[in-house]
């Protein structure tokens, strides 16, 4: 599959050193010319228009900018773009999108469990977990309940007190394992359930 | 029968777009073939000061800088003070900032300069470059200061009260001279604040042709923040959309409008003709956004041997900080909700709100109750501990019974109407939650514990929160020819999940399958007339509205159905997306087929549309092809305007274990017991549970502003500034108690804001237990705890269980 060049202007005119940034984003070759002050997070959202990867603190606090680089998770706000040329990345959009059918079974396990366990509410920081707990699983396929909450305990969540985030670590797990596995929680889960 | 949705913990219809990267949140706008400027503030950094001169010169040399904009260049109503949003009698001393600074700042943090660029890292190149000169004035920080008015923060408001309110009930200095008990109390809460995930944000993009502007706000009411765009830009309201994209949480910052970027984006689209972004960035956040929860309050309360309260006396002071944009909305909520589920004979409250030159204060997540409930709860555990009673013994003698609804208090509460409660059961609740933690067996676990040298501690709080306010809310649902259905509302959604409940509402009300339904929320496009999701009130004001909104529109399905199956409308049904003749299934019409032929046509732009069309069939040739009173199209429109608030309750209990050496404080269980009338979703109600909960442990143990004597804000970043990760906030049990209010049409309550209100005040009264001296101020954090320890064992501080002796005053 080809690529895609984008020549970004950013910065040109400041008189900033630009540099082509050749990297391998879910799977696609892409490229764009940008500053070397460009942040990682920024040339993703910006330069690739992957928004999907999202912002929260700029300081490598809260996580939700966590992108897989090499498979390994890191903060895309805390590094320069022009430090991972050559480099492999898995964005949120990579982990899975939803088929022609919009069948929710064509997501990861990890996006699946997420809905299933309602371990989102306004989505903002879910990118950095879903990216984070996705590293986690490869790591460590069965984690106990324990292990699940150290998964996860370097992303900050405003809306859920995580209780739901840890269940969708569990439930990610399962999924992993068997697909069709059914949600065996607290019975409120399903739809159709009273 | 068909499927119901309500009551049904439906997965979410906006997790197919939010887990895999489809969000379209503020600053994923503008991304198309014109790109957006950006643009970067230039911002006080003094707390108090007068602006003596502004130099852009060297800024303007910056390349790809495009503008640049001071107070100077504001004209008409953009150059006076930002409005007043909720005016009150008692607020005799308003004070609003302006879109930029006008010769004074009054708190760091404030915008002054704005530049637009080709990017946000050219804007803030050129910030850097623009001097502005300042003379410094004494700046005004914290509450004693405020109080003592050595200095002013406005000038011409000396004693920097900006509002003074009294409330009676009752004879309260006679009841007060015949109590037997009397204790007075000092109480200090700090400061916190919303702090989204996602900052605020907006865009904005003129159409020179057309003469119209659109707006992107990350905000909490689009309806509002387009007609303050309006008024202050001189635009007709038709000439201005304001949509509400996926917003990254809000908790209540979001609320607060306009910004006075809400007004300079907009400003700098109409001047460039170009679209202009702005998105905050942390730091701005933290000092230009708002804070709230900082009061100072005093409790004189009298009472009986049962520990009945016979007088409740309370002052407190709250710190709104440099303005009063938003009124005084979080004391009024402080001073009504105090009251809790509780009956004292009579009560007097009072308040000052009064200036710091501190960031703003407006509501964030519970507005004023997590204050009023730790100041009733703090009161009510003196007392068990002054009569040596259980504290629930205590709560449950001051109870209003659940043969007392509806009950009035005989104040006026936030939404201006008086503070009667509608429903509930507060003795079941307490029951309940009694037996989730184990209370009764609790005293024989601690003495276990401590025989171990370790230290353990129950408490518990209750609070009601009245929700869902008015004045109004309002839903559009319109059946489309294809039979999908469309909703649009007018609040807005913050990750409540309203896509999801309002179609739950919408399916069962019309009688069709649940993935029929679109909703949009927060478009002024599609919804004009709203207000905006605060107050824990989505559920109650637009729920409501979208079943009233659905029934119009099934009763208009069934006429116009009626008029082709030649049945009367009451003999009809509708049911998954079918009308059909009761008893003869196979008398029958799809819903789409219905919306087809309810819009008499000319012209067949499809192929179903020629049913619809002059010759399809033969027609009466007497009656117009549109009945007199009906109107073309399958729709309904409605509102919901509710006599007053609706009042949900909660219980709270925790048992925290300290560390012995390092007080550090652990939350060995935590439950929850919450009555928030019928569950239109419960999955999404534990969830909005949870995330309270999570900000009140936050509130209790770590967050804090901490601003130095210069009004210097000292803890602007995540590294700082302490929110809880998962490693912070205890598994949480959950029970449901459903007393459905009698005030609206689905018998609900609000549950956004409830899970915070009473974590201070139930993890004060657990540490106070496991420690043995008095815990007055929130947050407690492992240092804090650790000093009052040493000041107890110093005889600094009393223990409890030692009753004064001398009870009368």
């Amino acid at each position: 599959m080809s690529g895609e060049e984008t020549v970004a202007d950013h910065g040109v005119e400041s008189g900033d050193s630009v540099h082509l940034v050749p990297v391998t984003v879910n799977g696609l070759a892409r490229s764009a010319t940008v500053p070397a002050r460009r942040t990682l997070s920024d040339y993703l959202r910006h330069d690739l228009q992957l928004t999907g990867t999202h912002v929260g603190c700029e300081h490598g606090v809260c996580g939700a900018c966590t992108v897989l680089l090499d498979g390994r998770p890191v903060r895309s706000c805390l590094i320069f773009a022009v430090s991972v040329q050559g480099q492999e990345i898995t964005t949120v959009e990579g982990l899975g999108q939803l088929d022609a059918d919009g069948d929710p079974r064509s997501l990861s396990p990890v996006q699946r469990a997420f809905r299933d366990c309602h371990a989102l509410q306004c989505g903002f920081c879910t990118p950095g977990f879903l990216t984070t707990i996705t590293a986690g699983l490869a790591e460590n396929p069965e984690p106990s309940r324990e292990e699940a909450v150290e998964m996860i305990a370097g992303n900050l969540c405003r809306c859920t007190g995580y209780q739901n985030i840890v269940a969708a670590v569990l439930r990610a797990a399962e999924l992993t394992k068997d697909p069709d596995a059914p949600n065996a929680d607290d019975g409120h889960r399903h739809e159709g359930d009273r | 029968m068909a499927t119901r949705y309500f009551g049904t913990s439906m997965r979410r219809t906006e997790d197919l777009r939010l887990t895999t990267g489809n969000g379209r949140y503020l600053d994923d706008i503008g991304q198309d073939a014109v790109a957006a400027l950006e643009c970067a503030f230039v911002r006080s950094p003094h707390a108090h000061a007068r602006i003596t001169d502004i130099d852009v010169t060297d800024a303007l040399e910056v390349p790809g800088v495009i503008a640049i904009y001071t107070y100077e260049d504001l004209e008409g109503p953009a150059a006076e003070p930002l409005p007043v949003l909720i005016p009150h009698p008692a607020l005799h001393a308003p004070r609003t900032g302006y879109p930029l600074a006008n010769e004074m700042v009054n708190h760091v943090g404030e915008a002054i300069v704005m530049v637009v660029a080709r990017n946000r890292y050219l804007a803030e190149d050129a910030v850097e470059r623009i001097r502005v000169s300042y003379e410094v004035l004494p700046p005004v920080v914290g509450i004693p200061a405020s109080r003592a008015a050595v200095h002013a923060v406005h000038a011409d408001v000396p004693d920097n009260v900006a509002a003074h309110l009294i409330q009676t009930v009752g004879d309260i200095d006679g009841q007060m001279a015949s109590s037997p008990h009397v204790l007075e109390i000092d109480l200090e809460i700090e400061r916190s604040c919303s702090m989204p995930l996602e900052g605020k944000g907006v865009y904005a993009r003129w159409d020179a042709d057309d003469r119209s502007l659109r707006v992107y706000s990350s905000t909490q009411t689009a309806t509002s923040v387009r007609a303050a765009i309006a008024a202050k830009l001189q635009l007709p309201l038709g000439k201005v959309e304001v949509i509400a994209p996926d917003v990254g949480g809000g908790f209540g910052v979001k609320i607060m409008h306009p910004w006075p970027e809400e007004i300079m984006i907009p400003f700098a689209a109409m001047k460039l003709g170009v679209p202009i972004k702005w998105v905050e960035d942390r730091r701005e956040h933290f000092i230009s956004s708002a804070h709230e929860r900082g009061q100072s309050q005093h409790v004189k309360v009298g009472f009986d041997d049962e520990g009945r309260l016979l007088a409740l006396d309370v002052v407190f002071w709250h710190d709104n900080g440099a303005y009063t944009p938003y009124g005084i909305i979080c004391p009024i909520v402080t001073s009504t909700q105090l009251l809790g589920p509780y009956k004292p004979r009579s009560y007097r409250v009072e308040f000052f709100s009064i200036y710091t030159n501190t960031v703003i204060v407006t509501p964030y997540r519970g507005a004023g109750r997590p204050q009023g409930v730790f100041a009733m709860e703090r009161t009510l555990d003196r007392i068990a501990d002054h009569l040596g009673l259980d504290r629930t013994v205590v709560r449950a003698n001051n109870f209003i019974q659940p043969d007392e609804f509806p009950y009035d208090h005989g104040l006026i509460f936030q939404d201006g109407r008086p503070l009667i409660y509608d429903s509930g059961d507060y003795p079941t609740q307490l029951g309940m939650l009694k037996e989730m933690i184990g209370w009764e067996d609790f005293p024989a676990r601690q003495a276990a514990a401590a025989a171990e040298g370790r230290l353990l501690g129950i408490g518990l709080a209750c609070y009601v929160e009245g929700t869902g306010p008015g004045p109004y809310e309002g839903a559009h649902v319109q059946v489309q020819t294809d039979g999908m259905v469309d909703v649009a509302i007018g609040l807005t959604s913050q990750g409540q999940g309203h896509q999801t409940v309002f179609a739950q509402i919408v399916a069962d009300e019309l009688g069709v399958p649940f993935d029929r339904v679109r909703v949009v929320t927060g478009d002024t496009r599609r919804f004009g007339y709203a207000v905006g999701t605060f107050a824990s009130r989505a559920a109650v004001m637009s729920g409501s509205a979208v079943a009233l909104a659905a029934r119009a529109a099934k009763a208009k399905a069934l006429r116009v159905a009626g008029e082709i199956l030649e049945v009367s409308a009451e003999d009809l049904q509708l049911v998954d997306g079918v009308v059909s003749v009761k008893g003869s299934p196979s008398h029958a019409i799809d819903l789409g087929q219905v919306a087809v032929l309810s819009n008499p046509l000319r012209y067949a732009f499809d192929d179903a549309a020629k049913a619809a069309t002059q010759f399809a069939k033969p027609a009466d040739p007497d009656k117009p092809p549109v009945a007199p009173g009906e109107e073309p199209g399958l729709e309904g429109r409605d509102y919901y305007s509710p006599p007053r608030s609706t009042f949900a309750s909660g219980m709270h209990a925790a048992i925290v274990e300290i560390d012995a050496g390092t007080s550090d404080i652990k939350i060995l269980e935590y439950k929850v017991m919450h009555d928030c009338g019928n569950l239109i979703n419960p999955m999404i109600v534990q969830g909005q549970v949870h995330g309270g909960v999570a900000q009140g442990v936050g509130g209790a143990l770590y967050e804090t502003m901490a601003y130095d004597e210069n009004g210097q804000l000292l803890n602007a970043s995540f590294m700082d500034f302490l929110m809880p990760y998962v490693t912070e906030v205890p598994q949480m049990e959950l029970g449901h108690l459903q007393t459905p209010s009698p005030l609206n049409p689905l018998g609900i309550k609000g549950a956004g804001e409830a899970g915070v209100i009473p974590v201070p005040a139930v993890l004060a009264s657990a540490i106070e237990n496991a420690m043995g001296f008095r815990i007055s101020a929130m947050p407690v954090n492992p240092n804090l705890l650790f000093a009052l320890r040493q000041a107890h064992e110093a005889g600094e501080i009393p223990a409890t269980a030692t009753n004064e002796k001398v009870d009368r005053t």
